[in-house]
């Protein structure tokens, strides 16, 4: 091949690489939403479970025809369950993909710093599953559609108190994790301002596998129950840990604990343990058995909260885009704030005035190694 | 002070001192040929959980009967010998073209690997953590009163005891050991008599590489939970307690795993969770300060 022609080959397929980019950029066909999600690392069940309710969300939209005449397109960036990476992530998703609008994260820790950036560029953040209160608290283009840490922490210390009649409960926290000390925090509070007592207060940190040094502290305390706000990892194996050394109490949780690696690593120690959950997919109303089946057929799983929250989160920006009339940054603010009611299959959703989702919580009882649904609290 | 709990928390020590010990000794023992630091050791110790992992469904069928003993040795033992040969591949491969060049490149190199080897491993089984099966019955050993000692804790002990009397053995009595400690006193010389430089170097990692997989293996059986970054902080900490206990020296790895993970479970039990990983660090900064070389390190000066 001669040079000239080696060199009109080369621009040639340039051109061709360049050519579909002119096409977007000539007219805006889609409207573009950006997803930031742990799809990698330690809490990628849960990013990944949301992420893909959120692409069964964004599919059906699109195939009941989009939002004003045009179909949804998700960017979505991988954040590997990081420190820093949630920052990339999004200034990406803004600067370079140009999204309307953002979903993500599940993790408070990684959604709070996400969020700032968000704001200064004022394009509306809407957590699926972040439930920190600090997340909102950034300004007023940052939503979520989850209930917050002081209701679940508030609604196990309730459940300890009321349905399992204890009063002595050792806390176990993950300091890494704003979330789980966001829970423990409102726990104490309500537990002691009930006549409760914290027996003893430990923590770790994400990522530990030995646990029996803080294990036979709490046991030494005697406690009638052990409040443990974590990540499903970790808790699988400190109840495990747990009940080896000897300490036979119940173990309660949040939303974090919503995964089937739980059951999967901590077995038969799992059993009669209790958490607050947003979804319950045993649940009969019938927008949740459609979901259900749905989720079913595309990915052969269950969904689990996660899923649903996805599922919801892109949901809610539709519907909001859809009542906006446009895609305008100030006008879909405003929608998303003024959502009343919606029916989202993790309960109906009225956002209030700090952008928080107000709506009952679950509270869900690990039994056979599934989890059984057993009542419903309501804000 | 409790004295039963503060025994209980020696024995929750020992049984974790024991895992940093035997990846301490695959870093100490690359030092002692090599003279480099290989940051993608905590990785291979990763890799033996996840070979066990692999391989305990096929053995199951060779060894019928979920609790076998011979089936969860024959487990560890093949997990051993394949990590074996990834450590001497990566050395054949990576390490050995690079010797020449300046050590800080080999190190780079090394955190490269160690990279490399974690996406390989979550690309190939992705990033959840998975489920260890019970190779051995996990339960207290019973008549130790309040004491807890669980038969995995108690095989973790029993075992890396007896892979040091068998490193101890190699190093000390065969011509390969011999040929090790000659080659970390002076690698020329040992050319000079005609050992294979490279044999030896080969040997040293496959030895290193089979101890970390026996400890991949042996936390697993005890916190049965591993993902593909659990390499991460085990590996770091077993540095340290390499570099405390005197890098290059094979006891003195063995002795610095065990106190870091004594002092470690101490300060998680008495003193406060959150300095549990600042711990091996602040013993790092004091040993680098006051005692250079380490608990049994020998003090050698650079002739200039």
């Amino acid at each position: 091949m001669s040079r000239t022609s080696g060199q009109v080959l080369v621009l040639a397929v340039l051109a061709l690489g360049v050519l579909p980019f002119q096409q977007t950029w000539g007219a805006e066909a889609v409207i573009k939403v950006g997803e930031y999600a742990s799809l990698s690392g330690g809490t990628a069940s849960f990013g990944s479970a949301s992420h893909k309710g959120t692409v069964l969300a964004v599919e059906e939209i699109n195939a009941a025809g989009g939002v004003l005449g045009k179909q949804i397109q998700l960017i979505t960036e991988d954040t590997q369950s990081k420190a820093g990476e949630a920052s990339t992530a999004v200034r990406k998703l803004i600067s370079q993909d140009k999204v309307v609008a953002i979903l993500g994260e599940i993790a408070s820790s990684r959604s709070l710093e996400a969020a700032p950036i968000c704001q200064e560029a004022k394009i509306p953040m809407i957590s699926p599953g972040s439930t920190n209160p600090k997340v909102t608290e950034v300004g007023d283009y940052i939503f979520r559609i989850c209930f917050i840490d002081p209701f679940q922490g508030t609604v196990m210390a309730k459940f300890a108190l009321d349905s399992l009649k204890v009063k002595n409960v050792a806390v176990l926290t993950d300091v890494k994790q704003d979330y789980s000390v966001g829970l423990a925090q409102f726990f104490r509070e309500y537990l002691t301002a009930h006549g409760g007592v914290v027996a003893k207060e430990q923590s770790y940190s994400s990522g530990d596998k030995d646990f029996r040094a803080q294990l036979t502290s709490i046991k030494s305390s005697k406690p009638e129950a052990v409040f443990l706000p974590g990540y499903y990892n970790e808790v699988a194996l400190i109840v495990k840990q747990a009940e080896q050394l000897g300490l036979k109490v119940p173990f309660l949780g949040g939303d974090g604990w919503d995964s089937s690696s739980l059951v999967e690593i901590g077995g038969q120690s799992m059993e009669g343990q209790y958490f607050s959950n947003h979804f319950s997919p045993e649940d009969n109303a019938p927008q949740i058995q459609s979901f259900v089946k749905n989720f079913q057929t595309k990915y052969n799983q269950t969904p689990d909260a996660m899923a649903a929250l996805g599922y919801d989160s892109a949901r809610f920006l539709a519907d909001a885009i859809r009542r906006a009339g446009s895609t305008d940054p100030v006008k879909l603010r405003d929608a998303l704030a003024s959502t009343k009611n919606f029916g989202g299959v993790t309960g109906s959703i009225t956002i209030n005035a700090q952008r928080n989702a107000t709506k009952s919580a679950d509270i869900l009882v690990i039994k056979g190694g599934k989890f059984k649904f057993m009542q419903t609290v309501a804000p | 002070m409790d004295i039963t709990q503060f025994i209980q928390q020696l024995v929750n020590g020992l049984s974790l001192g024991a895992i940093y010990a035997l990846i301490a000794l695959g870093y100490t023992m690359v030092y002692g040929v090599l003279r480099f630091i290989n940051f993608a050791h905590g990785d291979i110790y990763m890799l033996g959980a996840f070979f066990g992992l692999g391989l305990a469904p096929r053995m199951q069928r060779i060894f019928p009967g979920s609790h076998s003993i011979p089936g969860a040795l024959a487990i560890l033992i093949a997990s051993m010998l394949l990590c074996a040969a990834i450590g001497v591949l990566i050395e054949r491969l990576v390490y050995r073209p690079l010797r020449d060049r300046p050590r800080l490149t080999v190190l780079i190199t090394a955190i490269g690997v160690s990279l490399f080897i974690q996406n390989v491993t979550q690309l190939l089984c992705g990033a959840d953590p998975k489920a260890f099966p019970e190779l051995i019955p996990v339960r207290a050993i019973e008549g130790l009163g309040d004491l807890t000692v669980l038969t995995s804790q108690a095989t973790v002990i029993l075992v890396t005891l007896i892979l040091l009397f068998g490193l101890h053995f190699i190093v000390q009595k065969t011509k390969l050991g011999m040929a090790m400690r000659a080659l970390s006193l002076n690698p020329t010389a040992c050319l000079l008599v005609g050992v294979n430089n490279n044999t030896v170097i080969s040997f040293t990692f496959a030895l290193g590489s089979a101890l970390a997989a026996a400890a991949g293996i042996l936390v697993a059986l005890d916190s049965p939970s591993i993902e593909p970054m659990m390499g991460n902080v085990p590996g770091i900490k077993a540095f340290v307690a390499a570099v405390l206990g005197g890098i290059g020296n094979i006891p003195g790895a063995a002795l610095g795993g065990l106190i870091i993970g004594v002092t470690e479970t101490l300060v998680v039990g008495y003193v406060s969770p959150a300095f549990r990983d600042a711990i091996a660090f602040a013993i790092l900064i004091l040993i680098l300060l006051f005692k250079p070389d380490g608990l049994l390190g020998k003090s050698e000066r650079e002739k200039v």
